[in-house]
């Protein structure tokens, strides 16, 4: 569905992306963004004082494949083995809203112009609420691998922010994609196998027991916080019909109740706007915060999977390299693994260990932040709610009384 | 997305009332006072105003010439010193204590002042004879077994009326029993013109399930939803100037014994019969064309047409909200509990606590979802469902009349009919037959002119019943919106509560 150039240059805050500390060397940003039929297209605007570019400030245009071929650059490349990859952003989904608009369309014949027109606004609403998360979401990604001291030098990226023209990345084809599967497949299995091996170095067992275990955790809250907060919304959704409603009888009624059923309707109008931002603010501060660790709890997981990888391969070379000096066969061959092995190996744990507290840190003042938020917008929220109620059922009462007294 | 900005000033009254609430002080009857110098306080109304206009309340409740005023008699008890109404009267279904207690908080407050107001200005001379009805339903008041077995409840008046032998008596009573009733005050007064109120439905599946023994919540509710019905169905019998008076309400509410109400179980050959009745009126409804000549009616008949529509469509709505809130309720329990594992799991100390703080804020949450479904449903949508049922019992009452005209307007064409037929015989030169003939003319005669008395009874009854339905509508339902928004306001406060305690903990996280 066309919509149109959005020009959305005001963000929501940044869910996640705390402490990102972007100094002046190098500032990613997502300062435009259109949405196309079934595509979204990034401008990513880049300030760099850095040498490696050809000017200090430019923009180029990028499409989520682009972000996936890049966070998979990080992926496979040994080099970076020992970070944890900022998780890639999730893929641009509009169907579900798209259908509801459809759907919407389709039942235009059945409700009153009134109606129609605000159930369209808050569809609409919603199209754009979904449209700045994804921006958001890209932007966060860009954002920490500039603010990673080693990720913010790779060649990838650079190419990435500057080569104004396609990159002819495309998405992966079925075989690719069966591919893929099997890969993860094996991996997990692996992983399985590697997370048995008791490790020597306390912090990264205690890491390692502790990641596993909390990353379950995210994955259902995550999960159970969408749930109640689609509820929420439902709920939102019958208080905006029975504000409908109420109208309509407010301008039928043949007693006194027309006023009445109108300045009800008002507030049930106003209740509802807001409690549909309370469900709206919840799925910025709780459900997206928990979808983001969920993704990069699953990075830090992999970063240890590839450390204990090392080690098993670490400890088989030693193992093959006794047995060669052993049988006195093949030797040097034997030793120059083990070197390889060892120096990965060691490599890996030397950055895990800083990028595992790094990431304790960010997660701590991520959650404080959005916590902090979502306490402070429920209240103001809850207060607007009650302040509404408050007058209009003292508005409600006192005609009420009114009509008592005039009646005599 | 622009931040909202700061709500504008609010005027001063409202203001310090609202800094009062947050100490727990109950708003509306500290705010009534302060807002407006012109309204009165509630506890009390100046007595002047009834004595000046005794006058006026008097002929409000006086009704028809045709209907002795039942409350005639209490106008000279009145004295201007009236003990202090107790409030029961107000509060109508809410106070019944039964074993399922809906965990609703409902203030009382803003009913006893708004029922204060109402009858202190109008109807002061009912504050002195009342009659209310409370229904509690016992469980093992489940007699017989298996499939025989039935609920009983227990029926718990107390009045100063004077038809009553008693001042407060209870009775047991059946389902079946409240539905007999209803048949036979239908059958007495619909055809009259009277709205009858109607009775709560069956449920087959909901009975069963509690016969069957299911000790589950869902029978419980079953059991508390149709107490409730049938406590607001007694009182809105009673509260009818006529039916009050009714023998066979009299000896409901009374007799310790009655007799089965046999014909009210849906395959017997009175329901059967009522099956087919029903058939019937509808086909009649079809053929039958008035010549609508009272402009009233015609209105009336819309307006209510129109209103059935949307209280239909409310009753939806508010139906699906409570589904909706229920689930809403549900799931935020079990987002607590996801959340409190998190908690458990996240190794840093502040945080860890913040989570399970977190968690047991949503776990309250939950709970006042799940009181708020209740508020919903008790009074919003039952309200509407009662609603939806009197306006058939309205259109059914508009039906009578068109039936009665019908009646009248076929004994005109038999009259007309009659009156040939003799005009024939005088030709014919039959004595003994033209005997008869004019004797039925004479019957005939009658006939049209009973028809005619007829329909203009039924058409005034109608007029006043719908009046007194309209008042009683604006009254309902202002009362229970009213009660229904302080419920919400409960919700919000106690959401705000619960968030600031919440809020320091959550930046106590270092």
């Amino acid at each position: 569905m066309q919509t149109g150039l959005e020009k959305v240059l005001e963000w929501f805050p940044r869910a996640v992306n705390v402490d990102l500390q972007t100094d002046a060397t190098l500032q990613v940003d997502i300062s435009d963004a259109l949405s196309e039929r079934d595509k979204v297209k990034f401008t990513v605007h880049t300030k760099s004082t850095l040498p490696n570019f050809k000017q200090n400030e430019f923009s180029v245009v990028r499409q989520h494949e682009e972000f996936i071929w890049l966070h998979d650059s990080f992926v496979e490349n040994e080099e970076y083995a020992g970070f944890i990859i900022p998780p890639a952003p999730p893929r641009p989904d509009f169907d579900a809203s798209r259908e509801k608009l459809q759907k919407l369309g389709e039942g235009e014949g059945s409700m009153t112009k009134e109606e129609f027109t605000k159930m369209k606004q808050e569809l609409e609403a919603e199209y754009l609420a979904i449209f700045k998360k994804t921006v958001a979401m890209h932007e966060v990604f860009l954002c920490r691998v500039a603010a990673h001291p080693v990720l913010r030098k790779d060649l990838n990226f650079h190419v990435f922010l500057e080569y104004n023209q396609d990159l002819s990345v495309r998405g992966k084809n079925k075989k690719e994609k069966l591919e893929d599967f099997f890969k993860n497949v094996v991996k997990s299995a692996d992983g399985v196998i590697v997370a048995g091996v008791k490790d020597v170095d306390d912090f990264f067992e205690h890491e390692k027991t502790f990641l596993l275990e909390y990353h379950n955790r995210v994955k259902d809250a995550s999960a159970k916080s969408d749930r109640m907060i689609r509820s929420h919304k439902s709920a939102a959704d019958d208080i905006n019909r029975i504000a409908s409603t109420l109208y309509t009888l407010g301008t039928q009624d043949s007693t006194d109740m027309c006023k009445f059923f109108l300045k009800v309707s008002e507030l049930f109008e106003k209740t509802r706007k807001i409690e549909a931002r309370v469900a709206a603010d919840e799925d910025l501060k709780l459900a997206d915060l928990l979808k983001y660790y969920l993704r990069e709890s699953q990075a830090a997981k992999d970063l240890l999977y590839r450390r204990g990888r090392a080690l098993v391969d670490y400890e088989n070379a030693n193992k093959a390299l006794d047995k060669a000096r052993a049988k006195n066969k093949d030797v040097l061959q034997a030793e120059t693994t083990q070197q390889v092995c060892c120096q990965k190996f060691e490599k890996i744990s030397e950055s895990a260990k800083q990028e595992l507290i790094d990431f304790k840190t960010r997660r701590v003042a991520a959650f404080r932040k959005n916590l902090v938020e979502l306490a402070e917008l429920e209240l103001k929220h809850a207060k607007k709610i009650r302040q509404n109620l408050y007058i209009g059922n003292l508005q409600l009462l006192q005609s009420c009384l009114a009509v008592l007294k005039g009646d005599t | 997305m622009a931040e909202d900005r700061e709500p504008p000033p609010l005027a001063d009254a409202v203001q310090t009332d609202f800094r009062e609430v947050e100490e727990g002080e109950d708003l509306f009857v500290s705010t009534v006072s302060t807002l407006s110098p012109t309204s009165p306080e509630p506890a009390s109304f100046p007595a002047e105003d009834i004595s000046t206009n005794s006058n006026g309340p008097k002929q409000e409740i006086l009704l028809d010439d045709d209907q002795e005023d039942l409350f005639a008699e209490a106008t000279e008890e009145v004295s201007l010193d009236s003990p202090e109404r107790e409030p029961i009267l107000s509060d109508g279904p809410s106070p019944a204590i039964t074993p399922v207690t809906p965990t609703v908080i409902i203030t009382p407050r803003v009913d006893a002042l708004f029922d204060r107001s109402l009858d202190e200005v109008k109807q002061i001379s009912i504050n002195v004879l009342y009659l209310f009805s409370i229904i509690q339903a016992f469980y093992f008041c489940l007699q017989g077994d298996g499939m025989n077995a039935y609920m009983a409840y227990k029926v718990t008046t107390k009045t100063s009326l004077s038809l009553f032998s008693r001042n407060e008596f209870s009775v047991k009573r059946r389902f079946s029993d409240f539905l007999g009733l209803h048949s036979k005050l239908a059958s007495k007064y619909m055809h009259i013109g009277y709205i009858v109120p109607p009775a709560p439905e069956k449920s087959i599946v909901g009975m069963t399930k509690v016969k069957v023994g299911k000790e589950d919540l869902s029978s419980a509710e079953f059991v508390e939803k149709r107490r409730s019905a049938l406590e607001r169905y007694l009182m809105r019998t009673v509260n009818h100037p006529a039916l009050v008076k009714d023998p066979d309400v009299i000896q409901f509410l009374e007799n310790t014994e009655l007799p089965r109400a046999v014909s009210t179980q849906a395959l017997s050959g009175a329901g059967i019969l009522r099956m087919v009745n029903k058939a019937a009126d509808a086909v009649n409804k079809m053929t039958i064309k008035m010549n609508e000549s009272d402009a009233w009616f015609e209105e009336k008949q819309q307006q209510f047409e129109n209103l059935d529509i949307q209280l239909r469509k409310l009753h939806a709505s508010v139906e699906s909200l409570v589904c909706h809130r229920k689930e809403l309720s549900v799931n935020t329990a079990s987002f607590a509990k996801s959340a409190a594992m998190l908690g458990n799991s996240e190794d840093h100390t502040a945080l860890s606590r913040a989570l399970s703080q977190l968690a047991e804020v949503e776990e309250k949450i939950d709970q006042l979802h799940h009181e708020q479904a209740y508020a919903d449903f008790y009074l919003f949508s039952e309200l509407l469902g009662d609603y939806v049922r009197l306006i058939t019992a309205v259109k059914g009452v508009f039906d009578q009349r068109m039936k009665t005209w019908s009646k009248w307007q076929d004994a005109q064409v038999m009259l007309q009919r009659k009156r040939e037929a003799e005009a024939k015989l005088q030709y014919a030169n039959k004595p003994d037959k033209l005997q008869q003939a004019k004797d039925e003319i004479k019957e005939w005669e009658a006939k049209v002119q009973q028809g005619e008395r007829d329909f203009e009874q039924i058409s005034k009854n109608i007029r006043r019943e719908v009046e007194r339905f309209e008042k009683q509508r604006v009254k309902d339902f202002k009362v229970v919106i009213i009660k229904y928004l302080e419920s919400l306001v409960h919700t919000q406060q106690q959401l705000i509560k619960y968030w600031e305690a919440f809020l320091p903990e959550a930046k106590a996280i270092a």
